[in-house]
């Protein structure tokens, strides 16, 4: 494809086309369609962390007025399955039923009842008499993997698709590793050696719509589901399996969604509901409460790391060994790709020339892993850039010399790339396009890091500390992900655009038909988009590994090429010319001459005149890349010493994501994950009692960022051109959550000397960091009482 | 089954009757009669997206219940704006891009409606106490106050006491 620069449409911040329909609050979420007579599901969720179900009684609540169907383990049917969305057959293992007779963490499904209210449905949970023969419970990464520990997934119809180290006996859902060079003798030959350990807590999406559906069977007796999913079509695929029908027999609707961020790349209500639309013949509806969203949600995987690194008395980066533990809770989930990721889209950013990978994915009897934004590479990005930091204070490097040194170029390539992929080895690459170095050079600029000193050289109760940290990402999952999107032309040269894509939230549809109208020569005005729905538009793989834009807007523009032809062949045969000659602008065919005719008269012509055929065309897309998009991040932050309390002052974000088809919009995603990042890093975590039990599962317990918590943030797009990403763009919705841990983390070092290696950053925690590690004074007990 | 009860509400400009039960929380009355424009986060009081505003201040529909919305003034965001006529933070909200998945965004509405019906050019420790309550997990709040600032200097005339 030429490198085109200048675009009409693209690179240009449109309005995102469903933002008035959302703004006036239209009906448009799932929630706001369902039918007014539809009966209302609720679930039974298991009050223990690890139980066996000896004995279930339903039959008083199904004699409930009201009450139209009770699901359990009993009446279901078992075709075990993954609730993950993920390329097919999965990298990960078919370790869950539609009901169970084992219960495997706090709010594991038990039963579910389908009634004419909410309240007949609760009253009706009340009267089913379940009896639990309570199992010793395994609650973190040491207990799984201790000799004779209980086993999670005893059941014998347990497996896994694809041929991976799994050992359910053992409590470990997969292991994935890699070599090159010599590590080893590195760490003992370098000049400087670094080895620490780093944890990382259960977090959650939070997304504000929690997960929610609806089904019903139409007139000619198929299951319609209407849900709130970031993947349609691994839903369909994996409702039938589950139930162990065809797949022909679901159609899967997405409307809009009120935020995923990767929680809803996951199958959680849908065949409930499903199930009880084909037993009661009745819609069905479901949708969680922020308390089961907590606990039957999905989560971030919590993931300990031991890091060890070597460089030289330069500040050359040599060496690096990345053991990572990822705990994806009672079912196996999204936990190998995660932990894949820890490696594959964080190890290539240094130009390490030994590298030992190490990861294992292990069971527990808590709440279960799923993907959220940033996928491992967050979790790894803590361990990496914190360490990254500690080892250019000790030979005196600035940070942003020391990664303007050692980072990953154009033309370079990385053996990570080639060794790691999904369940399988990965793609070779070698980077195409890297704005790295102007993203660290213009962020700095905008923090003002000339004004940053070193932890010594403070004083005072309150501290202030510069802090950075680098990434990288992906743009989506190189042959294995496929996209695709069909056009149709109508006759006031109006577009069908229909694809498999899902936008939860991101503004994908708006950008995709801004890439489809900048190939058409039209407006996006023009573009009349529809997605998703799997009777009627094309597959995709749906809206996961940073794939939207880069992978499915390929599509929709070969698409629009396609179409594009079949217009200019109309037209020459309507203008009497040589085709060739012709060319599109403005939403007119163009000839050498000056003579034009509109996309209108075009569409009118073939579809009403003479040899009429309808202008359309489909196309797909696959890659064989996942060019990464490169950030830098910077954080100025004021540690109250006295109390441990960290405020962040500013957040810049200096981005690299290609062309931006959508600035505003890139920069919307960019903030977003900005803020998600920082919430994240300095207040969100799950807590548990000793049995296993989230305490804090509510909005109030669980604290989220709002507005009065924002920096300052200014995000800074820095182009550049992917020659194999449509109109030169990379992705950028997941990359920014990655800085916030890290660059917090070190920001707090330098305002106070003291190195947390495990977060969120709440006061404790750094008040006693600060306490253990530094030589910031204790306040006097008259300051303290003043506080 | 619990005794229903019969309220009147005057409702964006319409007095309108209703049968409720005593537990019924007015956002499950504005949701069942069609009005859905008013959102469900957590039922908890907790998220701010189901904000409407009862005469004149914005309160959490899901913590409040219908009849505790007897002989009172009820506005949602269905009476706020059309597409020929947006009211101008709807129309800057598109316009700076303040809008992602869109979920809090009515919530979002109701709130500043309240708050600059009463202070025309707030304060910004003003417009963050009346958004504390409203969380959006999407924009970061950016686009959000971009839209809040270019709506006070439009509608107040008068410069933000806040800058951008
Ligand atoms: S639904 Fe009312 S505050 Fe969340
Ligand atoms: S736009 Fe999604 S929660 Fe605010």
């Amino acid at each position: 494809m030429d490198k085109v620069k200048e675009f009409k449409v693209v690179n240009k911040s449109v309005d995102k086309i469903d933002s008035m329909q959302l703004a006036l609050g239209k009906p448009s979420f799932v929630a706001d369609l369902v039918p007014e007579d539809a009966l209302i599901i609720k679930m039974l969720g298991s009050p223990h962390s690890h139980a066996r179900i000896t004995s279930i009684d339903t039959s008083a609540a199904e004699a409930m007025p009201g009450v139209h169907c009770v699901l359990c383990h009993e009446n279901s049917p078992r075709h075990l399955h993954l609730t993950a969305g993920q390329g097919y057959p999965e990298p990960s293992p078919y370790d869950t039923a539609v009901f169970d007779y084992k219960v495997r963490h706090v709010g594991d499904r038990v039963a579910a009842v389908a009634a004419e209210t909410a309240e007949i449905a609760e009253a009706a949970l009340e009267k089913i008499e379940v009896e639990y023969e309570v199992l010793e419970p395994v609650l973190s990464i040491e207990e799984a993997l201790r000799d004779g520990s209980p086993v999670i997934h005893d059941e014998p119809d347990v497996s896994h698709p694809l041929p991976v180290p799994f050992q359910p006996e053992k409590n470990i859902v997969s292991e994935v590793g890699m070599k090159e060079g010599d590590l080893d003798h590195e760490m003992e030959t370098a000049d400087y050696t670094f080895d620490h350990f780093y944890e990382t807590p259960y977090a959650q999406h939070v997304p504000i719509e929690t997960h929610v559906s609806f089904a019903y069977l139409d007139a000619a007796d198929r299951v319609v589901i209407v849900t709130s999913t970031q993947v349609p079509f691994h839903c369909r695929r994996i409702v039938a399996q589950a139930l162990g029908m065809d797949v022909k027999k679901f159609r899967v609707i997405k409307p809009r969604i009120g935020g995923g961020f990767g929680s809803k790349q996951e199958m959680l209500l849908e065949d409930v509901c499903a199930l009880m639309a084909l037993r009661t013949r009745r819609c069905c509806f479901w949708q969680l409460t922020r308390e089961e969203n907590f606990r039957y949600g999905r989560t971030r995987h919590p993931i300990n790391f031991r890091l060890r690194t070597a460089m030289t008395a330069e500040g050359v980066l040599t060496g690096i060994g990345m053991e990572a533990v990822c705990n994806t809770g009672a079912y196996g989930g999204h936990g190998l790709p995660v932990v894949g990721c820890c490696g594959s889209k964080v190890l290539p950013l240094y130009r390490w020339k030994h590298i030992d990978f190490d990861a294992k994915v292990v069971y527990t009897n808590l709440p279960v892993g799923g993907a959220y934004r940033g996928f491992g590479a967050t979790q790894a990005y803590f361990a990496l850039e914190s360490q990254l930091d500690e080892m250019g204070h000790a030979i005196g490097m600035d940070p942003v010399e020391m990664r303007l040194k050692n980072h990953i170029q154009e033309g370079e390539g990385s053996p990570v790339f080639a060794a790691l992929g999904e369940g399988k080895a990965g793609v070779e690459m070698t980077i195409g396009s890297c704005g790295l170095s102007e993203c660290i050079k213009l962020g700095a600029e905008e923090i003002g890091w000339g004004r940053r000193t070193l932890p010594e050289e403070k004083t005072g109760r309150y501290r202030r500390g510069l802090g950075l940290a680098t990434l990288m990402q992906g743009s989506s999952i190189p042959e294995i992900d496929m996209g695709a999107a069909s056009i149709k032309m109508n006759e006031d040269g109006s577009f069908n655009l229909l694809f498999g894509a899902t936008d939860l939230g991101t503004g994908a549809d708006t950008v995709l038909a801004q890439i489809a109208a900048e190939e058409l020569g039209t407006t996006v005005d023009m573009m009349l988009v529809y997605a998703c729905d799997t009777d009627l538009t094309p597959f995709d793989v749906g809206a996961y590994a940073s794939s939207t834009t880069y992978l499915s807007g390929e599509a929709v523009r070969k698409a629009a090429a396609k179409v594009k032809a079949q217009i200019l062949g109309v037209a020459a045969e309507m203008m009497n010319k040589p085709i060739d000659e012709l060319t599109v602008r403005d939403a007119n065919v163009v000839a050498a001459d000056g003579s034009e005719v509109t996309f209108s008269a075009v569409a009118v012509y073939s579809l009403y005149e003479r040899n009429q055929f309808q202008i359309m065309d489909v196309a797909s897309h696959i890659t064989h890349k996942s060019p990464p998009p490169f950030s830098a991040h910077y954080v100025d932050v004021v540690v109250d010493t006295f109390t441990g309390k960290v405020k962040v002052e500013k957040y810049v974000a200096a981005i690299d994501c290609g062309t931006a088809i959508n600035p505003k919009l890139a920069e919307g995603q960019t903030e977003g994950a900005v803020m998600n990042g920082v919430s994240y890093a300095i207040c969100e975590e799950y807590l548990f009692d000793s049995k296993g039990r989230m305490t804090n599962a509510n909005m109030q317990d669980y604290h989220i960022h709002s507005l009065r918590d924002k920096p300052k943030i200014k995000t800074i797009l820095v182009p550049s051109y992917e020659d194999t990403g449509p109109f030169g763009a990379k992705s950028v919705s997941e990359i920014s959550i990655n800085g916030a841990a890290p660059a917090i983390g070190n920001a707090i070092f330098n305002a106070t000397g003291a190195r947390l290696r495990r977060f969120p950053f709440t006061p404790e925690r750094v008040w006693r960091a600060i306490r253990e590690q530094s030589t910031v004074p204790s306040p006097s007990p008259e300051a303290v009482l003043s506080i | 089954m619990s005794v229903e009860k019969a309220i009147r509400i005057q409702l964006n400009g319409e007095s309108r009757e209703f049968n409720v039960t005593a537990g019924e929380s007015l956002l499950a009355l504005l949701r069942r009669s069609g009005l859905t424009g008013t959102k469900r986060g957590c039922e908890d009081g907790a998220c701010g997206s189901c904000t409407v505003i009862m005469d004149g201040a914005a309160v959490n529909a899901c913590i409040t219940f219908a009849f505790q919305a007897h002989e009172r003034e009820v506005w949602t965001i269905e009476s706020i704006g059309e597409y020929d006529d947006p009211s101008p933070l709807q129309k800057a909200m598109v316009e700076e891009a303040g809008v992602q998945c869109g979920f809090c965004i009515p919530g979002i509405v109701m709130s500043v409606k309240a708050l600059l019906d009463e202070i025309p050019n707030p304060t910004h420790e003003q417009i963050l106490e009346n958004l504390d309550g409203n969380y959006c997990r999407c924009t970061g709040y950016e686009k959000i106050e971009d839209a809040l600032h270019r709506t006070i200097a439009e509608t107040s005339g008068e410069e933000p006491q806040w800058t951008r």
